[in-house]
């Protein structure tokens, strides 16, 4: 049994940057790693996929990007080395190859058991990424057996799809981003999609999370969100590390080739079925694009932002005429189906009462209980918490608190 | 509460519904409802519905009154166009439903409304009904909503309230999605 102050368990950009707040604040700790640095994004990520946002934010605490193309996007190969360097420049203190078993509470510490031995320790900061785990609708085993069915973590390029048709299910930067790759390779694609949030790339010339950072929206607090539970739930912008194309939406889909249907909501004797709701998902997709870029619009005029572009607006989603309102997965036409259909973190190997009615974490603003915190989650403290650039300010503000409560434990 | 919510009044008590979000976040079974109609036949395809007893927050409850509906189909059917037909019931609820969400959410986001209407469509071809060609569904093929609507707001914030209220509507997921209907016989 080994004692230590604080463990983190996870060595990605969260983990990381708990590790540097907490060695700025001279606090003893391990960061307990299943695999390497950068574990998830080495392994569970497809080969084509680039960060969604320009590598100058990729800001972490006392390191930032530096290369020659501040406003490119990393690769996975990019995003590990960056996450190495963080590692090796913060000296951080990781277990690597280090298995978490459980987390349950002995007495006044958290007992934090792997597969090298026990640690005993006082705070626990759980940063082990809000996308471990594949989130797929219960009727996903209603599938023909035929049919063979992938996720963004099992999917890496489409020469591991069988030959034939491929059905993507979820219309956020994941399933937009597959099937535009996927279609592009000569398969069928069929989206299916439902509640969706269309962004420009770029804006006015600027990058979109330019605009999002400058203008203050990512730093939105939980604060100041009337309904928290609903902006936790939205999907992510369709988006694509990729600055040449303008949208990666429903349009440009269309034009590739790619059939749009409604959201999937059963699959019925062999056949799936879609929601005839596809004409309001798009018609709340663009009202909210635009309520979005007029938000931005007036914020640059206030602040007198003139080294930006004329103001502009898009054309709307393209519908299809009759949408397809079911589709036949069992004759052949349709391979395999893709589950875009969402990400949830694992903490099956915490074994305390800190889950709500649904089996989700309970936190405010990241606080799980006395001792225990989390990072990394979708608007956990602020809209940018889920973001390699938000982390850092989440991290300090747990450090902060595991300082104080230190001090009131000692005193 | 803003000065928009004072100055707005729809007729619908959004303080009260925003309250019922909150009990039901401490007690979700409160917010299972079951809702029910009783058909009785009269004669031909003319039928009338009472609805009264519904289940909520957990008991029975009772209305004041009870409702009826009835249906008929027209003359072309050869009947005596007593009622509306059953389809033609399914658009009027479907037009209530997303008109009643128009005005809730005008009041929540603080628009004043002066009119509201409706006009819904729906197309069928009878030759499913009457089981002539088996590629012919026997519902709807497409059911299309048009609104007019006169309010102190922009044509994007309109647009924007009629989106919503289809995003929350019951009736527009009942005929959008598909339901597990179980009939049996007593």
């Amino acid at each position: 049994m080994k004692h230590i102050h604080t463990a983190i368990i996870g060595a990605g950009q969260a983990g990381l940057a708990m590790s540097r707040c907490l060695s700025d604040r001279s606090i003893q700790h391990v960061v307990i790693e299943r695999g390497e640095v950068a574990n998830s994004w080495r392994t569970e990520r497809w080969d084509s996929l680039r960060l969604l946002t320009p590598n100058w934010q990729s800001r972490l605490p006392g390191f930032a990007w530096s290369g020659s193309d501040p406003d490119g996007f990393m690769n996975m190969d990019g995003i590990v080395r960056h996450l190495d360097s963080y590692a090796r420049v913060s000296r951080a203190p990781v277990e690597t190859r280090t298995r978490v078993n459980s987390v349950t509470v002995q007495g006044q510490r958290y007992r934090v058991s792997t597969d090298k031995g026990d640690w005993l320790c006082r705070y626990v900061v759980l940063a082990n990424g809000a996308c471990a785990r594949a989130s797929v609708p219960a009727f996903a085993a209603e599938l023909p057996p035929h049919v063979q069915h992938f996720t963004p973590l099992s999917y890496k390029n489409p020469a591991q799809l069988p030959k034939g048709g491929v059905l993507i299910v979820g219309a956020s930067a994941s399933g937009v981003q597959l099937a535009a790759e996927i279609a592009a390779a000569g398969h069928e694609v069929i989206l299916a999609a439902g509640n969706h949030i269309r962004v420009p790339r770029h804006y006015r010339g600027r990058d979109i999370q330019w605009w999002m950072d400058a203008s203050g929206l990512h730093d939105v607090s939980v604060r100041e969100v009337d309904d928290i539970e609903r902006v936790r739930r939205l999907p992510s912008m369709q988006l694509v590390g990729e600055r040449s194309a303008r949208f990666i939406d429903l349009n440009s889909l269309q034009s590739a080739g790619v059939e749009i249907a409604g959201r999937l909501v059963g699959i019925r004797d062999g056949r799936a079925l879609f929601s005839g709701s596809l004409a309001n998902a798009c018609a709340l997709s663009d009202l909210k694009m635009n309520r979005l870029l007029a938000e931005l619009d007036d914020w640059a005029g206030r602040h007198g932002i003139d080294d930006v572009q004329p103001p502009e607006r898009f054309a709307p989603t393209e519908v299809p005429a009759t949408p397809m309102l079911d589709l036949d997965l069992s004759g052949g036409r349709i391979a395999s189906v893709i589950w875009a259909t969402g990400y949830r973190p694992d903490f099956s190997w915490l074994n305390l009462p800190v889950f709500d009615r649904k089996g989700r974490l309970s936190h405010q603003e990241g606080r799980v209980a006395p001792g225990l915190y989390v990072l990394g989650l979708p608007f956990m403290r602020r809209r940018v918490s889920a973001f390699i650039d938000g982390v850092g300010s989440d991290a300090g503000a747990h450090a902060d608190h595991i300082m104080r409560t230190s001090c009131r434990h000692a005193a | 509460m803003t000065n928009a919510t004072i100055a707005v009044s729809n007729g619908v008590n959004t303080e009260a519904l925003i309250g019922a979000r909150g009990a039901f976040e401490q007690a979700p079974e409160a917010a299972r409802f079951t809702f029910r109609s009783t058909c009785d036949w009269v004669e031909g395809n003319y039928s009338r519905n009472a609805i009264n007893g519904y289940f909520g927050l957990g008991q029975d409850h009772q209305r004041k009154q009870t409702f009826t509906i009835e249906s008929d189909h027209p003359e072309v059917f050869a009947a005596e166009d007593r009622a509306p037909t059953p389809t033609e019931i399914v658009l009027s609820a479907l037009a209530s439903c997303l008109t009643g969400g128009v005005a809730s959410i005008a009041q929540h986001r603080g628009i004043q409304l002066r009119s509201v209407r409706a006009v819904v469509e729906g197309d069928v071809d009878v030759q499913g009904i009457l089981g002539m060609d088996p590629d012919i569904r026997n519902g709807f093929s497409a059911i299309r909503v048009s609104f007019e609507i006169d309010a102190d707001a922009s044509a994007e914030d309109i647009a924007a309230l009629v989106a919503q209220s289809q995003k929350r509507s019951a009736v527009f997921d009942i005929v959008t999605n598909p339901t597990n209907v179980a009939v049996s016989v007593a």
